[in-house]
């Protein structure tokens, strides 16, 4: 037997992308989504990605933006260290913050860490950064295969899908293990292009997974648009626009930073 | 040494996730005044690393699942085997080289950026510059280091690396946004389009004391202050250092009497560490002082 899921993250209040995403996993034939944190940020109206969860079943975990959001604290817990990244962070969580209502408050709150199945013999684990941290960063260019193998051990699982830095990517490991980061359905991945992107994988017992990732297009314009009216800033937009980070950069490592044009 | 008061506090490892290699000892072609372990190209106190030496831990780091590699010094460009050594990292993981850039070659760069392209992994160039101008810069790092630095940052960014310039805050806190934007203006000017700029505290050791001051008793660690404190901050938490003395707790406290955790295996070094020194204070009070801001994480959620 053959089991279809479907992973996306890093939601950003992208209500439009959500919808077009989850149409796209069912069309594929995804027996289940799964969206593993940051609901809000960066985009327009969070309350509107809530109702499209709830409708479609899809179980969240809690991203560091979550949390942040669900408890009310000070910031977003994204560890940007640069004053510019910090600046534009915190103009979307106050946004994010004063128009996030208290009952997705207390939804967000109530989110797990992790998520751990088991689909077709395979071990699971679903989380936002790392196994073991909420905001750890996996970059490609920063992980080393090592430690991916060493952070499986510990977690004694055969398949990690994590999110968070919101750009895709993927290594096979040894003994038929995976990595995965799902990327982000809130904000084109830095790559000039206007869609965003989800992971799709197949498990089938005795057989190795198979993992793509999906371009999502939808209504970029619109959300643009929602976004200007909600007055939030110019340099977001832009990204949406253009499919280039503008904002957050300093995080970024060498190798994906030189991929964009900021 | 210091005597270990009842309350200093102890940190245990949660992994080694970054491994530093004091490659060039405590050599540099340069002497700058607040240098934390005084290098210069007469203190010769800590020596190079062979190539054997660094492979066989880069050999041991893959078992043990180390993520990262960072290369330090004195001038790492100093060992003549700093590229094989880097082209050997880019193999299994990250690497990082923190310099001085005054003494880049272009045949150098030429490897490394080959390197760099059939690597999965990223290539990071730390450059040391501590002011944004000869005026602010050269009367720590000596004379002419400012324009001799740029042109290794110009050579770097025409190679098609994104050097980060690691700068000491030898000013008040208050003027980091005036130094940070001065900073992007003069790198830009340069032909350095999207700067990348990481500002550190000083660290009261070695030429530093004298320079300015060292720590004061009382500028410790105390177990009280460690209640609720995510111990990521603090780099023994999840590095160590490879010298040609065996695997240290950091790249600060090179010279602790104490700093020495194995002559053997880096395994052995894996154990706690107490953080007696002063430095261990500043380390404390900025946290995340020696990673690259791509592995920034403030350290919420820690499930390990």
């Amino acid at each position: 037997m053959t089991t279809r899921l479907a992973f996306l993250g890093g939601v950003y209040s992208n209500y439009l992308a959500l919808g077009a995403t989850i149409a796209d996993a069912k069309r594929w034939g995804a027996d289940q989504i799964f969206c593993l944190g940051d609901l809000g940020a960066f985009g327009p109206y969070p309350d509107r990605v809530f109702p499209l969860l709830d409708q479609f079943g899809i179980p969240c975990v809690q991203g560091n933006y979550d949390d942040s959001i669900g408890h009310g604290l000070d910031d977003c817990q994204c560890g940007y260290t640069d004053p510019r990244d910090n600046h534009f962070a915190a103009i979307s969580y106050r946004y994010t913050l004063e128009n996030t209502s208290a009952e997705n408050r207390e939804f967000l709150r109530g989110l797990p860490s992790e998520i751990r199945l088991e689909v077709e013999g395979r071990r699971l684990l679903l989380c936002h950064g790392s196994p073991r941290r909420t905001n750890e960063f996996l970059w490609q260019s920063t992980t080393s295969t090592p430690f991916l193998e060493y952070l499986l051990e510990e977690a004694q699982v055969d398949l990690v899908i994590g999110t968070h830095t919101g750009l895709p990517w993927q290594r096979p490991l040894s003994g038929g293990r995976h990595f995965v980061n799902c990327g982000a359905i809130g904000r084109p991945a830095n790559d000039g292009q206007t869609c965003v992107w989800y992971a799709r994988v197949e498990l089938e017992q005795g057989r190795g997974p198979r993992i793509e990732f999906a371009p999502v297009t939808y209504d970029h314009r619109r959300l643009a648009n929602e976004m200007r009216d909600e007055g939030l800033p110019e340099e977001f937009i832009e990204t949406i626009l253009t499919g280039w980070w503008t904002t957050c950069l300093e995080v970024l490592p060498g190798k994906e930073r030189a991929a964009g044009v900021y | 040494m210091n005597p270990l008061a009842a309350d200093t506090p102890q940190v245990s490892i949660s992994h080694l996730d970054q491994l530093w290699f004091q490659v060039s000892g405590t050599l540099c072609n340069l002497t700058c005044h607040h240098c934390f372990i005084s290098c210069s190209p007469h203190n010769d106190s800590f020596g190079h690393l062979t190539l054997e030496q660094v492979r066989a831990r880069l050999r041991e780091a893959v078992a043990l699942g180390v993520n990262e590699y960072y290369f330090t010094g004195g001038e790492p460009f100093l060992n003549r085997d700093l590229v094989p050594m880097l082209e050997l990292a880019l193999r299994q993981g990250p690497a990082t080289v923190l310099t001085n850039a005054t003494v880049l070659k272009p045949e150098w760069l030429t490897r490394l950026k080959a390197a760099h392209d059939q690597s999965e992994y990223s290539l990071e160039f730390r450059v040391s510059i501590d002011g944004f101008s000869a005026e602010t810069n050269d009367p720590i790092r000596g004379e002419g280091t400012f324009v001799r630095a740029m042109r290794g940052v110009t050579q770097l960014v025409e190679f098609g690396f994104l050097p980060i310039i690691t700068a000491a805050r030898t000013w008040p806190e208050q003027e980091d946004a005036m130094v940070l934007a001065r900073f992007r203006e003069v790198l830009r000017a340069a032909g350095y389009a999207r700067p990348r700029i990481k500002l550190l505290p000083t660290i009261k050791l070695g030429a530093e004391v004298k320079r300015t001051e060292g720590y004061r008793d009382s500028q410790r660690v105390t177990a009280e202050m460690m209640e609720g404190f995510d111990t990521r901050q603090l780099i023994c938490d999840h590095a160590r250092l490879v010298t040609d003395r065996g695997v240290q707790v950091c790249p600060i406290l090179l010279e602790a009497e104490d700093a020495v955790l194995s002559e053997t295996t880096m395994a052995e070094s894996l154990k706690p560490y107490a953080l007696r020194h002063g430095a261990c204070y500043t380390c404390y009070q900025y946290g995340s002082i020696c990673a690259n801001p791509s592995g920034g994480s403030l350290g919420f959620g820690d499930r390990a």
